[in-house]
């Protein structure tokens, strides 16, 4: 390689992935390094979440997001990482080893610059009415929770008055709270599936201590208004999740907030050339969270989404850490034979999707998610063709909460086959 | 009998507690319902999270929590509270925005910094 690149490493996006990587690289021996962030701040969208119950596992007390995010970036100022707000990545390619990066800003305009090494950490984004369908009018009042939680907690707009939510996920709960304490009415909160998306800590907190009924199995089947929406129907689903008829209940509102669903941020890694997962919707990723493109890792929710802040960070930090040890020439990665790991029976997703066969020194940690919720004991079986070579005990299964196994360099170095599949034993 | 969800884990057991016989839990899965389940009828707190106006700030709302719990029928109460406050930026973190709020020991403390 000619070409001494600008940087050791650029980190895309400075979010809590993006910092948790940053810092990481940092102590792993880089200096050279670089932080893209978008915005005009740091933290991403901890900034917004102002409610608390953030950094239980890493820091040992429960904050709330901006002070989640104050921390980590205390962390980065401390090292005096270089950072590059209001400046939007617009490209991304592999030269043969070296990456260049298209910066774009107001005050530099378009520029490029070269790295050893990239840690995707773009986030995800909210899924929004258009990927949902719902028949009616396109009035305006519909809003994603993200959108909305941003509009009342940093810019400080009341969004709506009569409020429904479609979808429990947890910013959806989250803003039903929200909304109530500014002094909306939120009349419910509907979910198509039959049990609720979010944490059972946040249908009580936000939902049961403010009376707002949550009504699973029913989906929201029509929205009409002229400019502001003024109604929505709402209809019990069947079991293929369609509006059972004779069913509908009209609801007077004039918001509706969308909190269907997260996804992973990937245009630029898909025009990077890098292979996806079409099961978590992020890059599919080794042990050591370097994607498909050598050099090149991705941490956070554009790999997979979490449900925790605390579980980004530590899996940043592996990130950062990895492309230090990728540019100090630490590990070799490369040639060695691949072990795939396919999500069985049962199985959402399965995180790494691939494990290099070299000398394992140390455990490599699995994550999951079942696909369906189950309350009564089961079993996660690890199998080595038909052989199970883990089996973990687990007294409830629930696709909301990331799990994972860990396999032991012992159970890594005797695998025979040509594969590896997790699965929920049935 | 009051019926609650307990959430402690994610298994969110259904908790029945008789304030009749000194507050006994019966529905749980496991112990930690049970001091759970006590508390939450005995006295319910909550931390309370929210914003409050800010002038010549980088963003014109300033986020804020009560640095402990307040009782659960007072959160509202407390809101009408903030919606008087009105601050001038700067602000660091963890300053305190409001001394004993409602008359509690309890008071109200930004959660971010905030610049000119
Ligand atoms: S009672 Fe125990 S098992 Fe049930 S939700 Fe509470 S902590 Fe979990």
């Amino acid at each position: 390689m000619a070409m001494n690149p600008d940087y050791e490493l650029v980190v895309i996006g400075g979010g809590p992935a993006g910092l948790g990587a940053a810092a990481a690289a940092y102590d792993a021996g880089l200096r050279r390094i670089l932080l893209v962030e978008r915005d005009l701040e740091a933290g991403g969208i901890l900034n917004q979440c102002i409610h608390n119950g953030f950094g239980l596992h890493i820091f040992k007390e429960e904050l709330t997001g901006p002070e989640y995010a104050g921390r980590i970036i205390d962390e980065i100022r401390e090292r005096g990482i270089a950072c590059l707000f209001d400046t939007m990545v617009l490209s991304l390619e592999d030269l043969g080893g070296v990456k260049r990066i298209g910066l774009m800003s107001m005050t530099e305009g378009y520029r490029h610059v070269t790295a050893a090494t990239v840690v995707l950490a773009m986030g995800c984004r909210e899924r929004t009415r258009g990927a949902i369908q719902t028949p009616g009018t396109r009035p305006s009042g519909i809003l994603t929770a993200g959108t909305a939680q941003r509009y009342v907690n940093m810019e400080g707009y009341q969004v709506g008055r009569r409020v429904i939510i479609l979808g429990s996920g947890d910013i959806g709960l989250i803003m039903a709270r929200r909304m109530t304490l500014e002094g909306a009415r939120v009349l419910a909160c509907v979910e198509i599936m039959p049990y609720p998306g979010g944490l059972s800590r946040n249908i009580v907190q936000c939902l049961e201590d403010f009376g707002i009924p949550l009504l699973l199995s029913h989906t929201i089947s029509r929205i009409e208004g002229r400019r502001r929406v003024e109604a929505v129907t709402v209809q019990k689903v069947g079991e293929d999740r369609r509006p059972i008829p004779g069913t509908e209940e009209v609801f007077e509102v004039d918001t509706v907030l969308l909190s269907v669903g997260l996804i992973p941020e990937n245009e630029l890694s898909r025009a990077a050339g890098i292979k996806m997962d079409p099961l978590t919707g992020g890059p599919y990723v080794f042990e050591n969270l370097e994607t498909s493109i050598p050099g090149i890792f991705a941490c956070g929710n554009v790999l997979h989404v979490h449900d925790l802040v605390d579980h980004v960070t530590k899996e940043s930090r592996r990130a950062g850490k990895a492309a230090a040890e990728r540019v100090l020439g630490e590990k070799a990665g490369g040639d060695a034979p691949v072990i795939p790991l396919l999500p069985g029976p049962g199985m959402g997703y399965v995180l790494p999707q691939k494990i290099r066969k070299e000398d394992f020194e140390d455990s490599i940690r699995v994550f999951f998610r079942v696909r369906e919720p189950r309350m009564t004991p089961g079993r996660i079986l690890v199998r080595d063709g038909e052989k199970v070579i883990l089996s973990a005990r687990r007294p409830y299964m629930l696709p909301g909460e990331m799990d994972y196994v860990d396999l032991k360099p012992e159970i890594l170095s005797a695998v025979t086959g040509d594969h590896l599949t997790l699965a929920v034993e049935s | 009998m009051k019926e609650i969800t307990c959430i402690i884990c994610p298994q969110g057991c259904r908790l029945r507690v008789d304030e009749d016989r000194d507050f006994e839990v019966t529905g749980n899965r496991c112990i930690r319902g049970v001091s759970y389940g006590k508390s939450e009828v005995r006295n319910p707190v909550r931390i309370l999270t929210s914003t409050v106006r800010i002038k010549n700030g980088s963003h014109p709302r300033l986020p804020v929590k009560s640095d402990r719990p307040l009782p659960k029928e007072d959160l509202m109460e407390a809101m009408a509270v903030l919606d008087e406050v009105e601050l001038e930026a700067p602000v660091n973190r963890g300053d305190v925005i409001l001394e004993g709020i409602l008359g509690t020991s309890v008071n109200i403390v930004a959660t971010r910094d905030m610049a000119k």
